[in-house]
C-alpha cells in the first residue's frame, strides 16, 4: 500500500516538475539553441528509460525472481507487433492476446 | 483550408485533435484502473491526472511507489520519462514565444504529445499564421484530448475495483509501455539505446533505492548518442 504522505508529495512534486519541464523553454529560455550534444542525448530518453523500466518486470516476472514464460511471450508479441505495424493499439492488442493465450495454454 | 480568424483556428485545432481521443482514452482509463488497484481513491486518482497530465510519467511513478522506492527516485525517474516535453517546449518556442505570459503558462500546462505534434506540423505548414491564431489552434488541439484524459481517468478509477480478480493486470503496464516505445524505435541508434538500457537494467536490478532504472536509462541514452555519432550524422526527425 502506498503511503498517503508519499503519494501527495509525488503528485505535487511531479506536477511542479512536469510544469517546469514544459515551461522552461516556452517561458524562460526563449529561442536560443540548445547544445547539440544535449539534444543528441535527449533524443534517446524515451527509448532508453521505458524499456529499462519494463525489462526487469518481464524477466523477473515469476515468484522469487524467476521468469514467468507467459510474461515473456506477451512482451515479445507486443514489441514485435509495435515494430512491424508502428501502431500502439495493434501492439497492445497483440500483447494482451498473447498474454491471455499463453496464460490459458501454459497456466 | 484557410485559417483567417482566431475562432476558425481554434475549431481547426479541435477537428485535428479529435482522432487523438482514441489514443488518450485507453491510457487514461488504464491509469485509473491501476492506480485504484494500487490503493488510490477516486480523489487521489483525479488529482494525479489533473496535476500531472503525463501518462508515462504517471505509470512510472505508480510502479516505483508500489516498489517502495525513495521519493527522490520516484520523482527523478518519472520526470526523466517525461523529459521529451522539454524538447517539445523548445520546439514550439519560436512560434509561441511572443504570446502573452498567461497564455504561455496555460500552453505549458497543456503541452502533451498530441498538442505538440499537431501544432508544430501546422505552424511549419502555414508560416503566415499570426501568434493569436497559433495559440487558438494550439488550445483547440488540447480541448477534446483533455476532456477525454480526465473523463477516462475517472471512468478507470470507478471501474478499477469492479474488474474480476483473475485478469493479469500486473502486466498491463509493461504492455502499455512496450507498445508506446516499440514504434519509436526507428533507427539503429534507437535500437542500440533500447538494448543497452535493457541489459543494464537487468544487471542493475539489485542496485538499492531503485537507482538501477536511472543508471540503465543514462547508459542507454549515452549508447544511443554515441551510436548516432559513430554511424554518421543521421538525424532523428
Amino acid at each position: 500500500m502506498i503511503d498517503k504522505y508519499t503519494l501527495w508529495f509525488v503528485i505535487f512534486g511531479l506536477g511542479i516538475g512536469s510544469f517546469l519541464l514544459r515551461f522552461t523553454f516556452l517561458g524562460f529560455v526563449g529561442d536560443r539553441p540548445l547544445p547539440e550534444w544535449l539534444l543528441r542525448h535527449l533524443r534517446y530518453t524515451a527509448v532508453a528509460i521505458l524499456p529499462a523500466l519494463c525489462a526487469p518486470l518481464v524477466v523477473y516476472s515469476g515468484t522469487d525472481g524467476s521468469t514467468d514464460p507467459t510474461r515473456v511471450i506477451a512482451a515479445i508479441a507486443t514489441v514485435a507487433a509495435g515494430i512491424l505495424t508502428r501502431n500502439t493499439f495493434i501492439a497492445i492488442a497483440a500483447g494482451a492476446a498473447a498474454l491471455f493465450g499463453s496464460v490459458y495454454l501454459i497456466g | 483550408m484557410p485559417i483567417t480568424t482566431t475562432k476558425s483556428a481554434f475549431w481547426a485545432g479541435v477537428r485535428d485533435g479529435a482522432p487523438f481521443m482514441v489514443v488518450a482514452g485507453p491510457f487514461a482509463m488504464l491509469f485509473g484502473v491501476l492506480a485504484t488497484e494500487a490503493g488510490l481513491n477516486l480523489f487521489e486518482v483525479m488529482s494525479f491526472s489533473v496535476v500531472v497530465i503525463a501518462g508515462a510519467a504517471q505509470f512510472t511513478a505508480l510502479q516505483l511507489m508500489q516498489d517502495n522506492a525513495p521519493v527522490v527516485i520516484v520523482l527523478i525517474s518519472a520526470l526523466a520519462v517525461n523529459l521529451r516535453v522539454a524538447m517539445y517546449s523548445a520546439a514550439l518556442t519560436p512560434y509561441l514565444g511572443s504570446a502573452p505570459l498567461w497564455q504561455r503558462i496555460f500552453a505549458a500546462y497543456l503541452l502533451v504529445d498530441q498538442s505538440y505534434a499537431l501544432s508544430h506540423a501546422k505552424y511549419e505548414a502555414m508560416p503566415q499564421m499570426g501568434v493569436p491564431q497559433r495559440m487558438a489552434y494550439y488550445f483547440g488541439t488540447c480541448t477534446l484530448v483533455m476532456m477525454v484524459w480526465f473523463g477516462c481517468s475517472y471512468a478507470g478509477a470507478a471501474l478499477g475495483t469492479a474488474l474480476p480478480a483473475d485478469i493479469p493486470l500486473d502486466f498491463a503496464l509493461p504492455i502499455a509501455f512496450l507498445s508506446m516505445v516499440a514504434p519509436m524505435v526507428r533507427t539503429l541508434p534507437h535500437l542500440i539505446a533500447a538494448l543497452v538500457a535493457i541489459l543494464v537494467s537487468l544487471v542493475a536490478v539489485a542496485v538499492p533505492y531503485s537507482l538501477g532504472l536511472l543508471i540503465a536509462g543514462l547508459a542507454g541514452m549515452m549508447a544511443g548518442a554515441k551510436a548516432e555519432v559513430l554511424l554518421g550524422k543521421r538525424q532523428a526527425p
